[in-house]
């Protein structure tokens, strides 16, 4: 091995750790927030990749109507619940209008959509459209009638979840691959490193993404809102902030985060439906790097994982996978070591 | 008295049934739902177009769902063989299942036609019949290229799984004894979404020729990647596993110029008349798109149609030493697939012995190059 090759190896490793960090960054919002171990994660990369791609030919994704089905079951369920609680009519058709209006406009534009061949940035921003709104339903639909249990039974629900959407974009996409098109072909040599456009794309959105979110939770109120669930759920609920809605926003922004990653990675491999699972996993023992609580340790972690992940694929291509998840071995052993029993934080 | 009219009612009645249901019966068990349902599905697309009676006997088709599931499999497996007392068995499109499956059917002696290359250990599998190509078969017109190219290095890369270890076998044992040495060997999963390292360890080694050994749209992965390293698309070669319009739709420009070992069905059209399997293969791809779309021909459908055509040959001769639904039959119908010689089937020519179940004699693979975005037959 010399220089350029490591550069390249470097390079590539970092590409990859970036998508694994901005899933790592959700992953984290999610369980602070909720405590659910978000483990379809990876499943949202998926869609949002291949929802593009269904675009891209001109047809209607599956996706849509996943979305459709979602919002009329969680309207049904609010309906339900508002029926037996005794609200007022006005308040309840307000309620169903704003769970179903979204994605109403969603569908008709979707439909109104697939079938002009739009430009690509506008077909992406589609995908973002109709992908982020599965992530709130997904929890006001799996996670909210449990919102209390124990990580143990959210843990579960998540498994649950995992499978659902898995054979359900089997059902949507079919078992074969997709490859995007490149939101940008330019091609930069750096001496021997060759930069493409779509690499500097995943860098510039992820480093956006990342400065996006510290943003939204020092300056907003709903970031406040958010960061004061993720410390004490009661107490929020006290100071009069809803843990449902913190639980569907952060949601929301993990399936927004998803949808981009597939998006951003799309290009530069092939998808298939069950891509996203491992995807999703890597990003996963990124934010164990971070104990599942610090956006910075799952940020690096997520490098190292990308790293580790390119060297070892050069050196031992068939240990791969081997390699990248038993480092969370001696990761988990070190941070039981630094925190004791009690590693709540 | 009256309990004693009953029984030899019933044992009339039943007599009755028997004599009607003289036709042969085929129980057939794929998935058809579960993740590998895309090769049961166009399975069972191929099996209805089996035609309704050989020999004067008329088929008798029962097809179960074994959501591929090895548990169900056998499952359906045991009911064939004491419920509906099946004289042939068909299945599984998917290899753990088919080779859960081919233990029952050597206990109760009854002769399976399994839809995968399934390996058995040594003294298993007396009563079972591949009907797709081993790896072995399809890696010949691959080493027969590279000795007329004068390729004396080769590089691999890999599923890191039981096809990827498959290939890697086969091809490494007839590339060594043709004097072409093994450089460079790296794995890689399906759902990775870099092959940058593998790719530059196998540039960096600079063989004369490299195969990525994987499926369908997986294929095009390493492709690219080797051709994003500056690797000549002209030397890479890929497996009948890639031989699917699914790689050239994934790969693009990047898979145009490359080399793909395929079975003869899928480019049929395009073989020499002198091709034993060409006729076979333009009437399944015929009979395959009018039932169920333009371009729906696979090779998948191909292995359960050529079914049929086994069936044909071998059914006649069973006939001639026994009736169908008895024990004697079934051991008539291993006989003929033993003994009947060459069958040209729509994926090649088969000829099972006593020892080689697998059945495709060597000449059986064709060589395919990708231009303009469509197949190109370059041997046989």
């Amino acid at each position: 091995m010399d220089l350029s090759i490591a550069g390249i190896l470097l390079l590539d490793g970092t590409t990859s750790g970036a998508v694994y960090a901005l899933l790592a960054l959700a992953l984290v919002l999610v369980f602070a927030v909720t405590r659910v171990i978000f483990i379809p994660q990876g499943e949202f990369v998926a869609y949002g990749a291949l929802t593009l791609a269904m675009l891209q030919m001109g047809k209607l994704p599956g996706t849509v109507w996943l979305l459709a089905l979602m919002a009329l079951a969680a309207a049904a369920l609010d309906a339900v619940h508002a029926l037996r609680e005794g609200h007022r009519p006005a308040r309840l058709l307000r309620n169903l209008a704003a769970t179903l209006a979204w994605p109403a406009a969603v569908t008709l534009l979707a439909c109104w959509a697939a079938p002009r061949q739009l430009p690509l940035p506008l077909q992406s921003l589609l995908t973002l459209a109709i992908v982020t709104p599965l992530g709130p339903l997904v929890y006001r639909l799996a996670y909210q009638p449990l919102a209390d249990a124990s990580v143990l039974v959210l843990l579960i629900v998540s498994v649950g979840v995992h499978f659902a959407l898995t054979g359900l974009g089997l059902l949507f996409f079919g078992a074969e691959g997709f490859r995007n098109p490149s939101f940008w072909d330019e091609r930069f040599s750096l001496g021997p490193l060759v930069l493409s456009g779509q690499t500097l794309i995943i860098f510039m959105v992820s480093a956006a993404l990342i400065v996006g979110l510290w943003l939204f939770f020092g300056r907003t109120l709903r970031g406040k809102a958010l960061r004061a669930t993720a410390v004490n759920r009661l107490g929020a609920r006290l100071m009069g902030i809803s843990t449902d809605g913190a639980g569907r926003w952060s949601m929301g922004l993990a399936a927004f985060i998803g949808a981009l990653s597939g998006l951003l990675i799309g290009p530069t491999t092939t998808m298939f439906y069950d891509t996203g699972f491992l995807i999703g996993l890597k990003g996963f023992v990124a934010a164990i790097f971070g104990g599942l609580a610090s956006y910075p340790g799952a940020a690096a972690g997520a490098l190292f994982v990308g790293w580790l992940e390119s060297f070892g694929s050069f050196w031992a291509s068939a240990y791969k996978e081997v390699i990248v998840f038993t480092m969370i071995l001696p990761v988990l052993l070190w941070r039981s070591f630094l925190h004791g029993e009690s590693d709540d934080e | 008295m009256k309990h004693l009219m009953k029984t030899w009612l019933a044992v009339a009645i039943a007599t009755l049934a028997a004599h009607a249901q003289a036709d042969v019966t085929i129980g057939v068990s794929i998935p058809l739902t579960g993740p590998t349902s895309a090769l049961g599905i166009p399975s069972k697309n191929g099996i209805s177009l089996w035609p309704s009676s050989i020999g004067g006997e008329k088929l008798n088709v029962i097809v179960l769902d074994d959501a591929t599931d090895p548990t169900v499999g056998v499952k359906n497996t045991r009911r064939f063989v004491t419920e509906d007392k099946v004289d042939i068995i068909v299945g599984s499109s998917a290899t753990p299942i088919a080779i859960a499956m081919s233990d029952v059917a050597a206990e109760a002696q009854t002769v399976q036609l399994t839809l995968s290359p399934i390996v058995l250990p040594e003294g298993k599998g007396a009563w079972s019949f591949r009907l797709p190509q081993s790896t072995a078969v399809m890696a010949i017109p691959i080493v027969e290229h590279w000795k007329k190219t004068g390729v004396k290095t080769f590089g691999f890369v890999g599923y890191s799984d039981a096809y990827g270890e498959a290939w890697l076998k086969d091809i490494t044992a007839q590339a060594t004894a043709a004097g072409i040495k093994s450089v460079a060997v790296e794995r890689f999963a399906r759902a990775d979404t870099s092959i940058t390292g593998q790719a530059l360890k196998l540039v960096g080694a600079n063989p004369d020729a490299i195969l990525v050994a994987a499926s369908g749209s997986g294929a095009a992965m390493p492709h690219k990647g080797l051709v994003e390293r500056g690797y000549p698309k002209g030397r890479i070669y890929q497996t009948h596993g890639a031989a699917t319009l699914d790689l050239i739709r994934v790969g693009g420009k990047d898979v145009e110029g490359s080399f793909v070992s395929s079975g003869p069905a899928l480019v049929a059209p395009k073989l020499p008349d002198s091709n034993p399997s060409k006729a076979i293969g333009v009437r399944f791809i015929e009979q395959y798109e009018k039932a169920f779309g333009p371009k729906s021909a696979n090779q998948f459908g191909a292995h359960a149609y050529d079914a049929a055509i086994v069936l044909e040959k071998i059914i006649p001769m069973a006939l001639k030493k026994a009736r169908p639904g008895t024990k004697e039959f079934r051991a008539a119908l291993k006989d003929a697939l033993e003994t009947a010689g060459r069958i040209p089937v729509s994926q090649g020519v088969l000829n099972y012995t006593a020892a080689d179940h697998f059945g495709f004699t060597p000449d059986t693979g064709v060589l395919l190059k990708v231009t303009n975005g469509d197949w190109e037959v370059v041997a046989r």
